[in-house]
């Protein structure tokens, strides 16, 4: 890219540029104690004027100090290597043996690599002359005359190539372009399926049980009195052999829902009202015996609204603090999120466990546009 | 010195091989004579590059034995604590690399560190870049690449934070998920492409490792080498000082000086980066657990790098989520997953070309701007700066509150408040700082600098001896420049023939022109300083006067 400058005056060789006014003369160097006297016999590529020659016995020093790193180093690459055989494979499954292995490998890299850089700095700051070199900027705009010619040229082999001149040429080509334009778009279609009903369906039916999250035990409605945070995390009571946890990840994370339990006398006034399109129901009649079910996938960007303080009722979301009234139908209370934690209706089947009674309120999740459409 | 004058023949060899193809002997040597100038805050720069190196390095490394795989397993590995627990492929070669290959941890963690360190500096360089106005003409572009190398670095980041799949790894993909579902019209769609199917699905990760191994370091390294070779091209820019002008640049020729300085360079910030890792541990995944979309910790915090656009998500309220017809605009997530972004972005991409239309300066700058000496781009530099910090302090407020025992929900309406009066703030103090170091500036250059030596008159008055100026700092202190606006001028509006430009009297010319006054109006003048070279035993009592009339 530069070497087509032909306006850059720091060419090769001979045409070196003027000392600049104010650089600093022969033998009043930036670091001091430099060049005795580097006009005489100097033969360095650059101007004497513009290297300070550290003395001889700096020199000396430097070169032995930046040898004493480059030996260091030495030992530190020797080390590392040593370190690889010390701890094998065998031992560093053992988590403090891996900490001592990694402590031991990265401890002599560190010796290694600093060896050699404060050895290159040495050899840079005491062996090597100090440069200050003056060059010039190029003139990055080209001449007019050049500009012209390039223009004139341009426009005349534009116009030979009838480009310029031949419309219906130039616009089939355009649009040719159109469509294979539009195919990698068209092309990433198979990526995923449409969004479709999935989003808003759960495996939650009537009837379906509830696993105490992370084990396979289905939850009795007086397992939450012997609670002592009143909270259970719950899942479906799915049992898919295919997946380890019996239900897939894709599930677990629409379907995971908060068990709680509240005082009779403390539930707020939205749990009271009727629910519209559900037959005259209200919130409470979708709890049993003071135990409430909430989506516990937080709507605001869906981390798990885990935390969970029985004396306020309210459902916090560790990830940005967006809180909910458990007592009153998960409403927002503080925080981001757009709307309330999604309500499940649950009861308990003859055998006195707890069952769902239905689908949630609404879609479990992070809020998107259409979710309160059917 | 030694006298060679001709290279030894195996060397002649190698290069006349080259040069016999290439035609590069001219080409080399001036090259190898490009003078850099020096400054510390010029190293900004590199550690990004190298940092990159590293990534590259140890990113190679680890792809040797990670899995980019979802289908869940149960680990049997060699880990004792996570044994015969469900987990992707993804984490337990995670943990394959960490308790199983040797030196994995710490590749693993120099990859971690480094990536920190990449973004990290390339912030603070970009910082140097746009308070010393280093992007003003003729290296826009290359500020454009700059800024398009901080994005995609931003996101490189969070992809590759990602695929381990341990439990604060999926959160940050949980929340991306989540910030997509919340656009308009496209959120689920976008959701459902990306993913695959429904959240979490089984192709993320090996999607994100794709983008993070391949497409986005492939970008990144065109970028990288673009902005490189534009350097090269244009020289390096270089602080005002004797003998350096727009046309001349002072500074270390690449070879043999700047070099062999790089060089070492390199092998610090790899030395930093391997320290680091040895003795301070990173992203211990194995004590985090695999990711189960159903469980989280409190506390969790991402990367730095991703902590304005956390704290954003905490602090913006639901006060003006929309449902329009029934559909759902939920701001308190597009704001902070969109607007805050584009602002930031778009903010820095812009500046140099707003600046340009305030100042209507056209021409080319080589020797940048002392912060100082632009008040008002230093000013709206730092209430960038509050604004970032703000947002990224409070990404952290949940563990503030714990901290310090402030209420939870009271740290975020302060940080609700702090967001709207800091940069404001942050802007009228570092501007009238500025104007300080400005006055400072034409008293030192008036009077010279003080000694700390008192002095006894004759008279029984007492003086502080002020000292010559080296010539160095006088040239410095002069070459301030004086910022005026095109807008400004008298016939800024009348052409040649005495016709006044229509444009002129329109709302752009008015906003113009009200910008360009605001831009310029805090000055303080030298041009009438006499640069007095100390000797102020003779402090007279009409110079005493003078200086309490500035």
């Amino acid at each position: 890219m530069t070497e087509n400058n032909t306006n850059d005056n720091n060419e090769a060789g001979g045409a070196t540029p003027e000392r600049v006014v104010g650089t600093p003369k022969a033998g009043e160097g930036v670091v001091s104690g430099s060049s005795a006297a580097p006009e005489s016999g100097h033969e360095g590529p650059y101007k004497a004027s513009e290297t300070h020659a550290r003395p001889e016995e700096m020199q000396r020093r430097g070169e032995k100090i930046a040898s004493l790193w480059f030996v260091l180093a030495f030992l530190g690459g020797i080390g590392f290597l040593a370190s690889y055989f010390v701890f094998g494979p065998e031992a560093i499954a053992e988590p403090q043996i891996a900490q001592y292995s990694n402590m031991l490998l990265g401890g002599t890299l560190t010796l290694a690599m600093f060896g050699i850089g404060a050895g290159m700095t040495v050899w840079a700051r005491q062996v090597m002359p100090h440069y200050e070199v003056a060059s010039p900027y190029d003139e990055l705009p080209s001449n007019e005359q050049e500009k012209g010619s390039f223009g004139a040229f341009f426009m005349q082999g534009a116009d030979e190539s009838g480009f310029t001149k031949r419309p219906l040429m130039r616009r089939t080509l355009i649009l040719a372009m159109v469509p294979l334009g539009l195919a990698p778009i068209v092309l990433l279609r198979d990526t995923g399926p449409l969004p479709g009903g999935k989003l808003k369906n759960t495996v939650w039916e009537p009837g379906r049980r509830m696993y105490v999250e992370g084990t396979h035990r289905a939850i009795r409605a007086e397992d939450l009195d012997n609670d002592p945070n009143g909270m259970i995390s719950a899942l479906p009571a799915i049992d898919d052999e295919h997946h380890p946890h019996g239900i897939s990840l894709n599930e677990q994370a629409k379907s995971v829902v908060l068990l709680i339990k509240i005082p009779e006398d403390d539930w707020q006034e939205r749990m009271k009202e009727e629910v519209e399109g559900a037959d005259g129901q209200t919130r409470l009649n979708w709890t049993h015996n003071g135990i409430v079910a909430y989506s516990k996938i937080c709507t605001h960007v869906g981390c798990p609204a885990a935390l969970y303080e029985s004396t306020t009722h309210r459902i916090l979301c560790p990830c940005h603090q967006s809180t909910f009234d458990a007592a009153n139908a998960a409403e927002v209370v503080f925080g981001p999120a757009h709307r309330p934690l999604p309500q499940l209706p649950i009861s308990v089947d003859d055998e006195g466990y707890l069952i769902a009674t239905g689908d949630f309120t609404a879609p479990p999740g992070p809020t998107f546009w259409d979710y309160a459409k059917d | 010195m030694s006298k060679t004058t001709q290279a030894p023949k195996a060397l002649r060899g190698v290069g006349n091989f080259i040069d016999d193809r290439f035609h590069l002997a001219k080409t080399g040597e001036k090259n190898l004579r490009k003078v850099f100038p020096n400054h510390w805050s010029f190293m900004l720069g590199e550690i990004a590059l190298y940092s990159f190196i590293i990534l590259l390095v140890t990113g190679v490394f680890l792809t040797l034995w990670f899995k980019p795989s979802m289908a869940e397993i149960i680990y049997d590995g060699s880990y004792e604590r996570l044994q015969g627990v469900p987990m992707s492929e993804a984490y337990a070669s995670t943990l394959y690399i960490d308790f199983e290959v040797r030196g994995g941890f710490l590749v693993r963690q120099i990859h971690h560190w480094a990536a920190l360190i990449f973004v990290a500096s390339l912030v603070v360089h970009m910082l140097r870049v746009f308070f010393t106005g280093a992007f003003r003409k003729p290296r826009e572009i290359n500020w454009l690449i700059g800024v398009a190398i901080f994005g995609l670095a931003m996101v490189e980041g969070l992809f590759g934070y990602s695929l381990p799949d341990d439990l604060p790894s999926g959160m940050g993909v949980r929340i991306l998920q989540g910030v997509m579902m919340a656009l308009p019209l496209v959120g689920p769609y976008i959701s459902m492409f990306l993913f695959g199917g429904e959240f979490p699905g089984e192709d993320i990760i090996t999607r994100l490792y794709m983008l993070h191994i391949l497409l986005i370091p492939a970008l990144l390294l065109a970028l990288i080498v673009a902005h490189f070779m534009i350097l090269w091209h244009q020289k390096h820019t270089q602080y005002p000082g004797q003998g350096r002008t727009d046309k001349t640049v002072v500074g270390t020729p690449m070879f043999p000086a700047f070099a062999v300085k790089a060089g070492g360079f390199f092998f610090f910030t790899f030395a930093v980066t391997a320290g680091l890792s040895a003795f301070v541990q990173i992203n211990p995944i194995h004590l985090f657990g695999p990711f189960t979309p159903t469980s989280i910790t409190s506390g969790l915090q991402p990367d730095w790098y991703m902590g304005f656009m956390e704290g954003a998500l905490r602090i913006f309220p639901n006060w003006f989520d929309l449902t329009v017809f029934g559909y759902a605009i939920p701001t308190a997530v597009l704001v902070p997953g969109l607007v805050i972004p584009g602002l930031l972005f778009g903010g820095l991409a812009a500046w140099p070309f707003i600046e340009q239309w305030i100042t209507g300066d056209r021409s080319a700058h080589n020797v940048v701007d002392r912060p100082r000496n632009a008040p008002v781009r230093t000013g709206i530099g730092v209430s960038g700066i509050v604004f970032y910090g703000v947002l990224w302090l409070a990404g952290s407020n949940d563990v503030l509150s714990e901290t310090f025992s402030i209420e939870l929900y009271l740290t975020t309406y302060i940080f609700r408040v702090l967001i709207i009066l800091g940069p404001g703030v942050g802007f009228y103090i570092t501007k009238r700082i500025c104007l300080g170091l400005q006055r400072r500036d034409r008293e030192t250059l008036e009077h010279g600098y003080e000694s700390g030596t008192i002095q006894q008159l004759p008279s029984g008055e007492f003086i502080e001896v002020h000292k010559h100026n080296s010539d160095e700092t006088v040239h410095v202190l002069k070459s301030k420049p004086t910022i005026t606006s095109t807008a400004l001028a008298d016939d800024a509006d009348v052409d040649d023939k005495g016709v006044e430009n229509p444009e002129a009297r329109k709302g752009t010319g008015k906003l113009r022109r009200a910008l360009a006054h605001w831009y310029t109006k805090d000055n303080v003048p030298i041009d009438d300083v006499e640069a007095h070279s100390g000797h102020h035993l003779h402090h007279s009592a009409a110079e005493g006067e003078k200086e309490a009339v500035h």
